[in-house]
């Protein structure tokens, strides 16, 4: 575990670093904030409740598409400049060097999330909203958030270029979001289970709305479990190609 | 330190390395030398525990890198061809994180990390970016993360690759200084660089080990037995007959003779020249150079890699 942290420390530091994070982080929170002041603030009245259930749905979207980014880098970027060999010629299991990048991207989408807080504490100024609520909301998007980063860190596993990275992750979050639609136009018993994949149109609005149900926590840790699991059997089966 | 038997691997259809067999002992420095394509590198990371043979078994320090990669990773350090650097790094906080990833404990670290500094000479590049630092330097700091932990295996691919000739003797010294304390096994293209740092060759041609041992002993192998360059003031006829009384001295060639010196080559051992070199000035003959055939390793080298000829349509 202590390989994990080591990994995790360096990454993020990584992140700090570049411009590449900074630029991600602002792009994030200028989309957020001018979505939340033309779309939750804007138009006719609503209730405080709504203006905080809009915020964390166009967050949601954010949150996704900053994943993707954050993620792309993680491995096919070590591919890309070499510098995957230390970590696997290394006394570290695959397992602790997958879960090291993950942890380290989690952690950086972490702080950008939770700077936006400033967000619906605004609406304290003018409406009355629960405590609960927003950290349903925000607990919501770090699953949400840990869930696409996980998808992330296998698409950056099988691709050799980040730009690779970035759209095979982009297809695998599109296609678990599209199986909401599907859902829709199939008849039962394979609408029952596009519904249960869907990445986003099932699992995430009672976070919005703020409520926490058992069964999205587990979805969204299952999906980061089974993403992070696959990747480092990408890295090992590299180690045999 | 090292026993390899049977190792092979494939990528899909294509054999990289065929049934390589070789043993090193602890302390020696070993040259691995070979064509582009040879099996070089594909070899140098099974050893490294980065790619795992498709049949054969490889034992580092008797642990099989098979059943226990975790614990043969504990004992080398490895140096790919292209340095494993983040640029984004300075030198120093590079090898704390290399030596503690490799279980250096927190608090023995930077002691760990002045150390490699001190033996690779990157001191003085401590508090610098790496992607400040000029290729050399750059691959110095690639043998620092190799060594910094203090494996007992230390495994060097292409070492001097890119370097320009100042860099070179630099990296030469280096790897010097590091012999004893670890068993060494490096690969080159540059033959001399072979021959002046190795106690052992292993020539790989088309993924098999084509032959292995000292410089002397492949020469002896191949017909050889090596040749003797002396330099002598005066005529050659003189020298030839002298030379030809020391017992393991064959033929004698000259290869100039002009303005009062010349300069042949002596069939035999390149141990003999003392015993050369002594018979000459016992004989009053001026000797003003004595040395090994300068091409030998390279006539040693085009021997074992030369293609077959074709058969005659």
């Amino acid at each position: 575990m202590k390989a994990t942290l080591l990994i995790a420390r360096r990454e993020l530091g990584a992140y700090l670093r570049s411009m590449t994070g900074y630029i991600i982080a602002a792009a994030v929170l200028i989309v957020d904030g001018l979505l939340f002041n033309a779309f939750a603030l804007g138009g006719p009245d609503k209730l405080s409740a709504e203006v905080l259930s809009l915020f964390f749905y166009f967050s949601s979207g954010t949150t996704i598409i900053a994943s993707v980014f954050i993620s792309m880098r993680l491995l096919a970027e070590e591919r890309q400049t070499g510098t995957l060999v230390l970590l696997t010629s290394s006394p570290v299991q695959d397992w602790e060097i997958v879960l090291g990048k993950f942890l380290s991207a989690f952690a950086f989408l972490a702080l950008i999330t939770l700077a936006s807080v400033y967000m619906p504490a605004l609406i304290f100024v003018n409406g009355k909203i629960s405590f609960g609520h927003m950290a349903a909301g925000y607990l919501g998007l770090l699953l949400l958030g840990s869930a696409t980063l996980a998808l992330g860190t296998f698409g950056s596993a099988i691709a050799r270029t980040q730009v690779l990275a970035a759209i095979f992750s982009g297809c695998i979050v599109v296609a678990l979001i599209v199986c909401w639609l599907l859902a829709k136009v199939t008849e039962h018993p394979l609408n029952d289970v596009f519904v249960s994949l869907a990445l986003h149109g099932k699992h995430f609005p009672p976070f919005q709305s703020g409520s926490v149900h058992l069964r999205d926590v587990i979805y969204y840790l299952m999906v980061t479990y089974v993403a992070l699991f696959s990747a480092t059997r990408v890295i090992e089966s590299r180690r045999w190609k | 330190m090292i026993e390899v038997k049977g190792l092979t691997k494939y990528y899909g259809e294509h054999a990289a390395i065929r049934d390589l067999n070789f043993a090193i002992d602890r302390g020696e420095v070993i040259g691995f030398l070979g064509l582009n394509g040879a099996g070089k590198t594909t070899t140098l990371k099974i050893l490294g525990c980065v790619l795992l043979p498709t049949a054969g078994e490889v034992t580092v320090d008797g642990i099989d890198i098979a059943r226990d990669p975790h614990e043969v990773r504990r004992r080398i350090g490895f140096l790919p061809d292209t340095p494993p650097l983040y640029s984004e790094m300075t030198v120093g906080r590079y090898l704390t994180f290399a030596a503690e990833l490799r279980g250096v404990p927190s608090a023995a670290a930077p002691r760990a990390v002045a150390e490699a500094e001190e033996k690779t000479a990157t001191r003085e590049v401590h508090e610098e970016l790496i992607s400040s630092l000029s290729h050399g330097y750059r691959q110095r700091v690639g043998v620092a993360q190799a060594l910094v932990h203090k494996p007992k295996l230390l495994i060097l691919d292409e070492p001097t690759s890119g370097l320009d000739p100042v860099q070179i003797v630099e990296m030469r010294s280096t790897i010097k200084v590091l012999r004893g304390e670890h068993t060494i096994l490096l690969s080159s293209h540059i033959l001399s660089e072979i021959s002046q740092t190795c106690d052992r060759l292993l020539v790989i041609q088309h993924g098999e080990i084509v032959a292995q041992g000292s410089e002397q002993d492949l020469a002896t192998q191949l017909g050889g037995g090596g040749t003797i360059e002396i330099e002598v003031a005066g005529t050659s006829a003189r020298a030839i007959e002298v030379a030809r009384t020391v017992t393991g001295i064959g033929d004698c060639t000259v290869i100039r003779e002009g303005d009062g010196v010349a300069l042949l080559s002596l069939q035999g051992a390149p141990d003999l020249r003392p015993k050369v070199a002594r018979a000459l000035v016992g004989n009053g003959i001026d000797l003003l150079r004595i040395d090994r055939g300068a091409a030998r390793l390279e006539s040693i080298f085009l021997k074992l890699t030369k293609e077959p000829e074709a058969p005659a349509q």
